[in-house]
């Protein structure tokens, strides 16, 4: 449970719940995000700014570290065999790489419609519109849709290949760092997890941290998780050569 | 493991009947109600498969949709391929091969470097397939998103482990699909030599369409 060195924080910011976000990550910052309240849900899409045809690429990302979870030492990359952020510190254990995001039609479902004109910014969103909406806003579209990570949410696969959804995963404080290997475009939202089965709409809204971190040094913690990860990490700084 | 499901369609009868080589791409329309099989003629053959909505292409194969429709990441008859936009593009109506992924994603040139030797840049890659299958239709890179590998094995584990194990396909062994809507399907012949998902040794996989 690190504190962060108050005078490396470039900025703070709270994600209220159901809502968008996103920024351009450099290279050289961490995001910390905290889930003040526990339970929270955060979809996340990667893209990298520069290239933005690059993007998060989760099979690839699980395939190459042979996991379904992703927790401290994990590396998110790209189709281009580069990282976007690597995993320097989690407190919660287990984020979600394969349920991927609600839609308006799952959320309609298991909670009936809720909208602007009547319930103001408490109304019932859908991490779909919402990832297609903030992509809007960088000139992208629907094709530039991907696999998300659910940070803070927990699914596990049974022997037959059934989906779990485990409440209760992330307490409150948890907080997971995100530390940029690239100009990382992060694309996120405090969306429900598709398969939560709470028998109420309860987003949850998360504090973010952007703060300066140094370089990773020759014994960094990821770039030696795994034999993978440190040609991962040979690959992305050549590209800054 | 589910259980197997034959088809009682005659290969003689089909429209349309051809052999994709390893390493090589074939994209196809299929109209909606005819049926489609993809056959591991060798066995351990990785057919790595994109479908897209004729009609709109960027309503394309969801991997995590499909997941989510059916609960369950492996896929097998009864399972109906989802698009981005909520839509059904196919239906699986037989499997004598049992279980199929679509979480491994595809081979590219680049993950190679990544997962095996960073010389192997210039081995062979499904992504590179797809790249030069997908532009004889129009599309492209943004068009490319996670695909199904059909017969290969890529089990999850309750504690959250991912690996890529031998094969559970043989020769002869197929999957066969029913086109709900008119579809464009890109396949990728893979051409991996370095994991077990084509035994180490790519060979050749048929297509059939019936009317």
């Amino acid at each position: 449970m690190s504190a962060i060195d108050p005078s490396l924080i470039r900025f703070e910011e709270t994600v209220s719940a159901g809502a968008n976000w996103s920024h351009v990550l450099k290279r050289g910052s961490t995001l910390r995000i905290t889930d003040t309240e526990g339970g929270a849900n955060v979809a996340a899409l990667l893209y990298n700014f520069e290239l933005l045809s690059e993007r998060l690429n989760v099979p690839d990302t699980l395939k190459c570290q042979h996991t379904a979870r992703l927790t401290k030492g994990h590396c998110l990359y790209t189709d281009m065999g580069r990282i976007l952020v690597s995993i320097t510190d989690d407190t919660c254990g287990w984020h979600d790489p394969l349920g991927g995001w609600s839609t308006a039609k799952i959320v309609e479902a298991k909670y009936g419609v809720k909208n602007y004109q009547t319930a103001r910014n408490d109304w019932h969103r859908n991490a779909h519109d919402n990832f297609v909406t903030e992509l809007g806003k960088y000139g992208m579209d629907e094709r530039d849709l991907a696999m998300n990570v659910n940070f803070f949410s927990k699914v596990t696969v049974d022997d037959a290949g059934r989906l779990i959804f485990r409440p209760g995963n992330s307490k409150a404080g948890a907080f997971v760092d995100l530390r940029s290997e690239m100009n990382t475009l992060v694309i996120l939202n405090t969306c429900i997890h598709p398969l939560d089965r709470a028998p109420t709409y309860a987003p949850k809204p998360v504090k973010l941290a952007i703060y300066t971190s140094p370089p990773p040094a020759a014994d960094d913690y990821c770039r030696n998780f795994r034999a993978e990860n440190q040609r991962g990490f040979i690959l992305t700084e050549r590209y800054f050569l | 493991m589910s259980t197997l499901t034959e088809s009682t369609l005659d290969p003689a009868k089909a429209a349309c009947d051809f052999t994709i080589l390893a390493g090589e791409p074939w994209i196809h329309v299929i109209k909606m109600g005819q049926a489609f099989r993809i056959e591991d003629l060798e066995g351990n053959q990785a057919a790595d498969t994109l479908f897209f909505n004729a009609a709109d292409p960027v309503d394309r194969y969801s991997a995590h949709d499909t997941i989510m429709e059916q609960g369950a990441i492996y896929l097998t008859t009864g399972t109906k391929l989802m698009s981005t936009r909520g839509n059904v593009l196919l239906t699986i109506t037989a499997d004598t091969c049992g279980r199929h992924d679509t979480l491994g994603g595809a081979c590219a040139c680049e993950s190679n470097m990544v997962r095996y030797a960073i010389e192997n840049r210039s081995m062979h890659a499904c992504r590179d397939t797809f790249l030069l299958g997908a532009r004889q239709m129009g599309l492209g890179k943004r068009d490319l998103a996670h695909n199904i590998n059909f017969f290969m094995n890529v089990p999850v584990t309750p504690d959250g482990g991912l690996t890529f194990a031998d094969g559970i396909s043989a020769a002869g062994r197929y999957v066969e699909m029913r086109a709900e809507m008119d579809v464009i399907a890109l396949i990728s012949n893979c051409p991996q030599l370095n994991n077990p998902c084509n035994g180490y040794n790519p060979t050749p996989v048929r297509v059939l369409i019936w009317n």
